[in-house]
């Protein structure tokens, strides 16, 4: 990885005096995760360059890490050794320490001085590709220059690569074109390779109090500067802004319901558990089974409803089911209420006494996960064996699909989606299953019903 | 006096403190068979006298006793028991688990025990408590076999309690020490001519009809009749005198039949409907003398309700039996035998809707049953109902055990019509559709923490939360459970190399084999592919058959991890359309008289399946790496030899920059390296197989032949379509000689310095053993250039190479045979025609061992 640094003021050389490293020499230092060598490509004076090249250990890298479910294969071969990431402003901040913070022991004026100045980077990845990379530059002046590399020119139809050789040019101080560059180069690699804490608040606040009050990007940049950390990006912006009372959830909450307005996903969403709600009330369950809980949005719903003494989430993924229970604050719920609500790990393709003896069990945008030839065994360890007195089942309906603008036609509203129905589809389905296992159905639309395509979403109250 | 008491009961001890219960249960029983109350005190209150503790004490009493008639244990309750109410429990938890409840009293005066209890320190009670005991006791006798007690002794005195043996007898249904060879018979209903032609079959010879017949079975075989002798028939007089006079001689074993039973309410004089064909019978026992009748009343009488034979392999009954009531005797398990248990429901046909059992049926013991006809017998959960209607002009079924070969005769015509239809053309009754069909898995034949036991390997255990990450996988993921008959294991790298520019090399490998014995190894290519385990029939037909397919498809190509390897069904049915063309061709279904094939292979090439991984991750790495070792060179040559005045730096300079270049080439190395996993591939145009496993046909699991052979006879399958399969090049070598040894490594030297991924070096045998057990069945020695994709770009690089030799290979080694053992052993149950949760345990179980961490680079 390397950095070049290059100035036209003049004399150029006193670069050397700004980052006080010896134009002449070649100098290494020695890092934690690996080595920096700083050394001058150029020493004109009209022109100087300055180049810091990083060299990562990729072995010792990986070594050191402990804990989690262990390195995957991505652990080893990776391009964290090539690219300009948060070990790069590591570097520039132990490397170019003092310059950094705008001191020089020879030319302390010039130090707080603008000058033109230009930083290249050979390659860095920019998630949000050049866009957002000149969003983050531009508005402080800086011209910016990058180049995209392919991913492989032997195979041109795997496309650009994420990577760009990047330049910008202005006229500032060097503090600032350093400070600016130990921000942004995390951002745009959107990573950090240690752990983010409260220092970093620290960091973000010493770096940027000047410039990120007013960037335009300002949330972007403190939200992944931070891990997209709530309690930390809280306690920056309201730092950063002084009176100005900013909750990072507030705004967020803000920007949902735009989208909503825009896609109204968020309140199909709403729709669809309010249908599936009023179908469990319509049921007079005290007992719910939630088949394919998720993270627990049905189940929140759920606990609100007294009636229900009895309620079950199960999920096939441990990991939802973990979050679900964070969601729903289990630990935190009253001895009573904890009582109420369990969440197991189980699948739908397996047959299960566990799921047995409730009124009502919820099958809520399940099933178009379930490959279809899995779907017979998901019919039998519902209807026949779990037999609940009421069944709700939601699906999408594909018909719909072409009113989503965003949604090119012939693509699923989810990559894992196996399938979505038509309405006939469903119903059909819902009629033969229904027929097989002695239950009556219902077919319910949820959401804006369209003339032509229907509604959105489509649900099956099948009762015995 | 001599008590006789089932081998499998409850006993209940009966008797004042003091009356000498725990010296009984000591002298009679084992340790471990008595419960004792006075210990049970202590285990929850450290003090046995505590009567506070006593409510607790008799919880954990149950819980205990619970526990072992579960599991078919005779138990002792060791405590008083004077009171109907103390006892009332017992008699219920016997009931419970269907074992019979024993009544042993021993009544002894008040003045002998409370003499005894003067002599001990914790029994300083009042007199009056042991008068009490005792004034209950006397109170209780009439009443115990009225409280449900099916054996009641009463000791009379010590000298009595003193004399008396206690003899455990087996249960009538325990024939376990009977071991067959078993023709066993389903539902005859009256068709005398039909069983005679059967037994004919069966190598029977049958003479003296049909006044007088005698049967004389084949040498040591014996037929079983599973009940419904009577009822809707021809001949039912002549099939009572054939099967009773067959029991009478030993050719034959029987059990009851609900038409036989029915039968005898009637000869007893019970009112009864005349329906279901009873009819039939009084009409034909009309002409018979009353003797007759007597001796058939007699004959049903003495029918045991279920047999468990063969050292409890093999349990037979008419309306078949789950596991907890086999070997059990309760009128429970009887009504179970006769009638099977009903839902409460009933179909369309007015019928009652049977209790799917065999669906959940999860025991060790075969299950040969009849009572509902079905238009063919089919195995599920190791239970074959063999009744295929006879009586309704289907056919009468013998099951050959222990060879599970099913012998038929056709019936003459239809003598009955049955009131579900039955052998309707075309479509089948759906309900016996279901219930012949089932295969669905249960989440207990899964979760949890699971021991395997596996032929190879001994018991093989998968640890819950590897269990739980499977679930996962299996249920979102992996292709249908009834096609995953196999997953492959792990491989392991050889020993890591010592010293040099290599890490692993063919000659570790061979090392490691020779100090286990092995005189011959095969050297096999690695492939430059996705492993894929494919299954193919010869039709749909066999598909649905042998893998119960709901669908057309006629097999599947999955990946190591059970996921189909094509996303596109049409695709992935051109390509087994081709392959079973090339089987066709080779002539192995009928060289292996098979209808389908389970083939361990490669899938060619490596981009297929991980284009993702290829893109988003190695030619990622690659540019990146390309585009910032390109400008630091350029710019350290600038600074090099550029106008930069004194070049004080020069030295330091060149250093970096010799560093630079080298790790530019192994950049490029690490590129070019990846580039040779990635082609072309239009629908099936670029696709390659390279199958080097033969892994199993109809009852063989081909583990027995060596991997020459395997090679060898892939490699003829391969001929027959060169343009999609490939042969896998081998070498043999001979680790006793160092020429074949040294002809080996020159041919690793020569694959991998082309850049070919390596190879794969097993025993000649597929299973081999040491002293201290199995061997790694096979060992992967990888190619210099192919590990820069693995260990990173630069791994040969002198600083990092010499850390990366310090890699642990245990674990891998464990999962490795842990693996191999649990996916074959799944391959060998599904030969055998074990039922599908006994597959997919195994398969599951590699799924989970998959889940266990380890270093993913091995």
């Amino acid at each position: 990885m390397l950095l070049t640094i290059t100035t036209t003021h003049r004399p150029a050389t006193d670069l050397g005096y700004l980052l006080e490293k010896h134009p002449a020499k070649c100098q290494s230092f020695p890092l934690s995760f690996g080595q920096a060598h700083v050394f001058y490509s150029v020493t004109r004076e009209e022109s100087c360059t300055a180049a810091l090249l990083l060299d990562l250990d990729p072995i010792g890298l990986v070594r050191g890490r402990r804990g989690g479910d262990g390195p995957t294969l991505g652990a080893y071969v990776n391009d964290r050794p090539y690219v300009a990431s948060s070990f790069l402003s590591v570097a520039i901040a132990q490397v170019f320490g003092s310059a950094l913070n705008g001191r020089s022991r020879e030319r302390a004026e010039l130090a707080t001085t603008p000058i033109p100045l230009k930083a290249s980077l050979s390659a860095l990845r920019c998630r949000g590709g050049e866009g957002l990379l000149r969003r983050l530059f531009e508005p402080l002046g800086y011209e910016v220059a990058a180049t995209r590399s392919s991913l492989d020119e032997r195979f041109t139809e795997w496309g650009p690569s994420p990577y760009f050789a990047v330049e910008v040019s202005g006229v500032r101080c060097l503090s600032e074109l350093l400070s600016h560059l130990y921000v942004r180069i995390p951002v745009l690699d959107d990573d950090k390779h240690y752990f983010v804490g409260d220092d970093e608040v620290e960091k973000l606040l010493a770096k940027g109090e000047k410039w990120l009050p007013g960037h335009p990007q300002r949330d972007l940049i403190v939200s992944r500067f931070l891990k997209k950390q709530r309690r930390l990006m809280r306690d920056a912006l309201e730092r950063l802004m002084g009176d100005d009372d900013v909750d990072p959830e507030e705004k967020d909450e803000e920007r949902r319901r735009e989208e909503e307005a825009v896609e109204q996903k968020i309140s199909l969403n709403e729709q669809r558990l309010g249908a599936v709600v009023s179908a469990v009330k319509a049921a007079t369950a005290r007992s719910v089974i939630d088949l394919g809980c998720g993270e627990g949005n049905l189940l929140r719903e759920l606990i609100r409803d007294k009636e229900l003494t009895h309620i079950v989430g199960v999920d096939v993924s441990p990991r939802s089911l973990e979050w679900a229970h964070r969601n729903l604050h289990l630990d935190d719920l009253p001895d009573r209420q904890r009582e109420r609500i369990k969440l197991i790990q189980g699948s739908l393709s397996y047959r299960d006494e566990r799921f047995s003896g409730f009124d009502v069990a919820c099958v809520v945008e399940v099933i178009e996960h379930l490959d279809p030839a899995r779907l017979p065994a998901f019919e039998r360890v519902v209807f026949e064996f779990a037999r609940p007195r009421t069944v709700v089942v939601t699906t999408p309906n594909c018909e719909y699909n072409v009113r989503f603008e965003n949604l090119p036609a012939g693509r699923f509203r989810h990559r894992d989606h196996r399938f979505e129905w038509t309405r006939e589809e469903f119903q059909g389905w819902a009629s033969r299953v229904a027929g097989r296992f002695g239950y009556a159905v219902r077919i319910v639309p949820i959401g804006p019903e369209d003339p032509a395509v229907g509604s959105p979403t489509q649900m099956g109250v099948f009762t015995r | 006096m001599n008590i006789e008491i089932p081998e499998l009961s409850l006993v209940v001890l009966i008797g004042t403190s003091g009356s000498g219960k725990s010296t009984f249960a000591r002298k009679h029983f084992k340790p471990t068979e008595v419960l004792s109350s006075d210990y049970c005190r202590g285990i929850v209150s450290d003090d046995e006298t505590d009567q506070s503790a006593t409510a607790d004490a008799f919880d954990v009493l149950g819980y205990i006793a619970a526990k072992r008639l579960a599991a078919g244990r005779l138990t002792v309750v060791d405590a008083t028991n004077v009171q109907p109410e103390a006892r009332k429990p017992f008699v219920l938890l016997a009931r419970e688990h269907h074992c019979l409840p024993v009544a042993i009293v021993l009544d002894i005066s008040p003045k002998i025990a409370l003499a005894r209890n003067q002599d001990r320190a914790d029994r300083r009670f009042g007199e009056h408590v042991v008068h009490g005991q005792h004034r209950d006791l006397r109170r209780s006798l009439k009443s115990l076999r009225r409280e449900g007690f099916s054996h009641v002794f009463v000791l009379d005195g010590p000298e009595q309690v003193e004399a008396t043996t206690v003899a455990r007898t087996p249960l009538w249904n325990n024939k376990t020490h009977e071991t067959g060879p078993f023709d066993i018979i389903g539902d005859v209903h009256g068709c005398c001519d039909e069983l005679c032609a059967l037994l004919e079959k069966l190598g029977y010879q049958v003479s003296g009809l049909p006044e007088a017949p005698r049967v004389q079975p084949p040498v040591g075989r014996r037929a079983v009749f599973l009940g419904d002798l009577v009822d809707r028939g021809p001949g039912i007089v002549g099939v009572l005198k054939l099967v009773m006079s067959m029991v009478e001689s030993g050719a034959a074993l029987c059990v009851p039949g609900n038409h036989e039973q029915k039968l005898l309410r009637k000869l007893n004089g019970k009112d009864v409907r005349l329906t279901h064909g009873l009819a039939q019978t009084l009409a034909q026992l009309e002409p018979e003398p009353p003797e007759f009748k007597t001796k058939v009343a007699q004959f049903i009488d003495s029918l045991v309700s279920h047999y468990v034979l063969d050292d409890g392999k093999l349990v037979v009954a008419h309306a078949g039996l789950p596991a907890k009531l086999q070997g059990r005797g309760s009128g429970k398990v009887r009504e179970f035998c006769l009638f099977g248990e009903t839902t409460g429901e009933t179909d369309e046909f007015g019928l009652p809707v049977r209790y799917n059992w065999a669906a959940e049926y999860r025991g060790r013991a075969m299950v040969v049953y009849g009572h509902t006809p079905v238009p063919e017998a089919e195995w599920q959960n190791r239970t074959i109902c063999i009744d295929t209607g006879c009586v309704f002009g289907g056919s009468l079924t013998a099951l050959r055990y222990p060879e599970r070969e099913l012998v038929q005769v056709k019936a003459k015509q239809t003598y009955y019509e049955s009131a579900r239809p039955f052998l309707t053309e075309g479509a089948r009754a759906p309900v016996i559709e279901e219930r012949v069909r089932d295969d669905l898995l249960d989440a207990k034949d899964v979760l949890g923490k699971r021991i395997v036991s596996t032929r190879l390997h001994g018991n093989v255990t998968v640890r819950e939360e590897n269990a739980n990450a499977a679930l996962e996988v299996m249920s979102r993921f992996a292709a249908p459970p009834n096609w995953l008959v196999y997953l492959p294991p792990t491989m392991s790298p050889s020993e890591t190399v010592t010293e040099g520019p290599l890490l692993e090399h063919p000659r570790e490998a061979f090392t490691y084999y020779q100090r286990q014995g092995v005189a011959e190894v095969i050297c096999e290519e690695k492939h430059m592919g996705s492993r894929a385990v494919v299954v193919l029939c010869r039709d749909t037909e066999t598909a649905r058959r042998r893998f119960h397919s709901a669908d057309d498809r006629i097999g599947v190509v999955v990946t190591r991890t059970g996921r189909p390897f094509f996303s596109d069904s049409k695709l992935e049915a051109a390509f087994l359309q081709r392959l079973a063309g090339a089987v066709t061709a080779a002539g192995l279904w009928e060289r292996f008289a098979t209808d389908w094939i389970c083939l361990d292979a490669e899938l060619m090439p490596w981009s297929v399946k991980a284009q993702e991984l290829l893109r988003e991750q190695y030619a990622a790495t690659g540019t990146a790496a390309r585009a910032s070792l390109s400008a630091a060179i350029s710019v350290l040559e600038q600074a090099a030899h550029g106008d930069r005045g004194a070049s004080v730096a020069t030295e330091a300079l060149s250093g970096i920059l010799g560093t630079l270049r080298a790790r530019e080439v192994r950049v490029g190395r690490y590129i070019e390296a990846y580039r040779r996993y990635c082609w072309p591939v239009h629908e099936l145009t670029g696709l390659r197989l390279a199958p080097f496993h033969l892994l199993a046909t109809e009852r063989r699991v081909h583990t027995e032949q060596t991997h020459r052979w395997h090679m060898e006879t892939l490699a003829e399958l391969c001929r027959c379509d060169p343009e999609l399969l490939v042969a896998t090049p081998f070498r043999i070598v001979n680790l006793t000689d160092v020429a074949s040894q040294e002809a080996g490594i020159a041919w690793w030297t020569e694959l991998t310095g082309a850049g070919g991924e390596g190879i794969v070096v097993k025993p000649m045998q597929w299973v081999v053993k040491s002293k201290r057990g199995l061997l790694q069945p096979a060992i992967k020695c990888r190619g210099h250039e192919y590990l820069r994709i693995i260990y990173g770009a630069e791994y040969d690089a002198p600083e990092h190479i010499e850390r990366l030799r310090a890699r642990g290979l245990s674990t891998k080694r464990g999962l490795a045979l842990r693996e191999f053992a649990l996916g074959l052993e799944g391959l060998h149950r599904f030969v055998e025609g074990e039922p599908l949760y006994r597959v997919h345990e195994c398969v599951f179980g590699v799924l989970a061992l998959e889940s266990e961490p380890v270093d993913p680079r091995l």
